[in-house]
């Protein structure tokens, strides 16, 4: 009897620490966007969101992030655009045309997978060296080549999952309607897996708007909006960065609403994402 | 016509197929040339275990920020990885429905948040409470910005990896199994010690070396509440200066020194190399965990 006393403790235990784990995990998301939100409020106004950092911005004069903000969301929709139009044709043809256990479709998903564990500080350092050999300097452009390549294993893997699920039967179906494989690729699998598609888009989208230490080196930073592909841009999380690297605590607190409008872009992202998934998924063949 | 563009298209592809293999020796190769430099007035053993950091006089001993990693990911891992399996051993063989549906996004949403926003975070509570309420209690003084405030922040960002192949892992151990030990009598947990974890071991292996390599390269949450003193610390209360928060801090003065920037690209080269080997490792694991399920 005492045994099975000690084993029922035993799942006991572990159960609550099982329970606290699950807690710990969960309430971590809770308190770090609250606890950013919340910092935020005192310094968080609209006039920041509409203007550029003014003279002595950094001291705790006027102004605001709106450079940041624009030069995040053109640099991510960049990185993001090169990104779609590398990763769909490979995810495509590791899944069409290259025959099962192909080796070469083996070792792309391979070093996907691989690619995805890089931190984003040796992409930088990596798009560093790139810049220098294309003679570029630090803009724009070299951060949504060095964003691009940084989304590149975050998009491919998440649209392989979905296109790997798109049934069999209905490729076969297409081909044997007389389609080539590339219209089969683009009207019947790319339309059924749309909505899977468009999450690992908007999923490489919310990483590429949050990376600092890959634009670190190569997007250089700048007080006024973007104009041009090979000018310095400004990004949200290095504003962030830098604003709380200042000893001024007004200037801090910006750094604290910088980081919720950053948290919220990103929050926005994942929900609408998954509204999407649920709006389009009606429309796809089960 | 038709047969002309799916030509084209499938020799275009096949070259891009190609793309993500060739992107991972470009960086080898590109870092590796940079590294030259540094490599000529230095050995390889001599860079990585020398303690001398003094790039004005020319002297680059990486050993501070060395340890400063592997103290930082050490204490990152000794919370993450209990707390992150334990989850994930709930979310798979006792939660109901509802509590994995609401906590899956949730873990999602834990990937997503921007390292900044970690930092900012940990500068607003983590470097605090370090500071003002463990340090005092431990009875030593400690600015906050530490070792342990460093490990708990980069511990949050570890479990979603580690709390994500976990789940993978388990989900791949069959269900017979479970069934025929519960049929015998064992409670729940007595099924996962000695039915889910045994058979899933290597790839709860995989998923902790994941999550190490993740840690392992983490530059700005850890950068912003870690201290950054180039020292070996003494106690998870010290400050340290791990490497990836080198190469982030200097960027802006590696072309006024010389060799600077040849070090700096020698640290990428190094933490690109131990990422490597570490995710090669768990990517065979879980190739040959998903083979045997096929």
């Amino acid at each position: 009897m005492r045994t099975s006393r000690r084993r029922r403790l035993e799942e006991r235990v572990f159960k609550v620490l099982m329970l606290a784990s699950t807690v710990i995990v969960t309430a971590s998301l809770l308190v770090i966007v609250a606890t950013v939100v919340v910092k935020s409020l005192p310094a968080l106004r609209l006039s920041m969101l509409v203007q550029t950092p003014k003279g002595g911005y950094y001291l705790g004069k006027e102004g605001g992030i709106l450079n940041a903000i624009t030069g995040s969301l053109y640099l991510a929709s960049g990185a993001t655009l090169l990104a779609v139009l590398l990763s769909l044709p490979v995810v495509l043809y590791i899944n069409l045309y290259a025959r099962k256990k192909s080796v070469l479709a083996t070792f792309t998903r391979f070093s996907l997978d691989v690619l995805w564990g890089i931190p984003s500080i040796v992409f930088g350092a990596f798009g560093f060296i790139v810049m220098m050999t294309l003679g570029l300097r630090a803009s724009l452009l070299a951060g949504i080549i060095t964003v691009g390549l940084l989304e590149i294993p975050i998009m491919a893997r998440a649209m392989d999952e979905v296109i790997r699920l798109v049934p069999a039967s209905l490729t076969e179906a297409s081909s044997s309607l007389g389609a080539t494989k590339l219209e089969t690729a683009l009207k019947v699998v790319v339309r059924q897996a749309l909505p899977g598609i468009l999450t690992a888009v908007l999923i490489a989208f919310g990483r590429g708007i949050g990376d600092a230490a890959s634009v670190l080196f190569t997007a250089g930073f700048t007080d006024s909006l973007p104009r041009s592909l090979f000018q310095p841009a400004a990004t949200l999380p290095l504003a962030i960065f830098f604003q709380l690297g200042t000893p001024f605590p007004e200037v801090q607190e910006r750094a604290y609403a910088s980081a919720a409008v950053l948290t919220l872009i990103i929050l926005a992202i994942s929900l609408g994402s998954r509204a999407l998934i649920k709006r389009f998924t009606r429309h796809s063949i089960k | 016509m038709r047969r002309l563009k799916d030509l084209i298209a499938r020799r275009a592809m096949l070259v891009l197929a190609a793309v993500p293999g060739l992107l991972v020796f470009l960086m080898l190769f590109g870092l590796l040339s940079r590294s030259k430099a540094i490599l000529a007035l230095k050995s390889f053993t001599g860079l990585l275990f020398g303690s001398a950091w003094h790039p004005l006089k020319g002297e680059f001993g990486f050993l501070p920020f060395l340890a400063g990693t592997l103290w930082v990911t050490l204490v990152a891992m000794v919370i993450a990885v209990p707390v992150s399996l334990l989850t994930a051993v709930y979310l798979s063989e006792y939660a109901p429905r509802v509590i994995r549906e609401f906590t899956k996004p949730v873990v999602d949403l834990l990937a997503g948040i921007p390292s900044v926003v970690y930092g900012v975070w940990g500068v607003l509570m983590v470097v605090p409470f370090v500071g003002n309420v463990l340090a005092p209690l431990f009875g030593v003084y400690s600015s906050g910005y530490s070792v342990l405030s460093g490990g708990i922040v980069l511990a949050i960002m570890v479990f979603p990896t580690i709390i994500h192949v976990a789940l993978e892992v388990f989900s791949a151990v069959p269900h017979e199994l479970r069934e025929t030990s519960l049929s015998l009598g064992a409670t729940t947990w007595e099924t996962v010690k000695h039915v889910v974890l045994r058979k899933g071991l290597q790839g709860i292996i995989a998923a902790v070396v994941l999550g190490v390599s993740r840690a392992f390269g983490e530059t700005m949450a850890v950068l912003m509440v870690v201290g950054n003193v180039a020292r070996l610390p003494k106690s998870v209360f010290d400050p340290a200066y791990p490497l990836p928060a080198l190469i982030a801090n200097n960027y802006g003065e590696m072309m006024s020194v010389p060799r600077y920037d040849s070090a700096l690209m020698f640290a990428a080269l190094v933490l690109l190399l131990v990422v490597l080997v570490f995710n090669l490792g768990a990517r065979l694991i879980l190739v040959r965990i998903e083979r045997k399920v096929e």
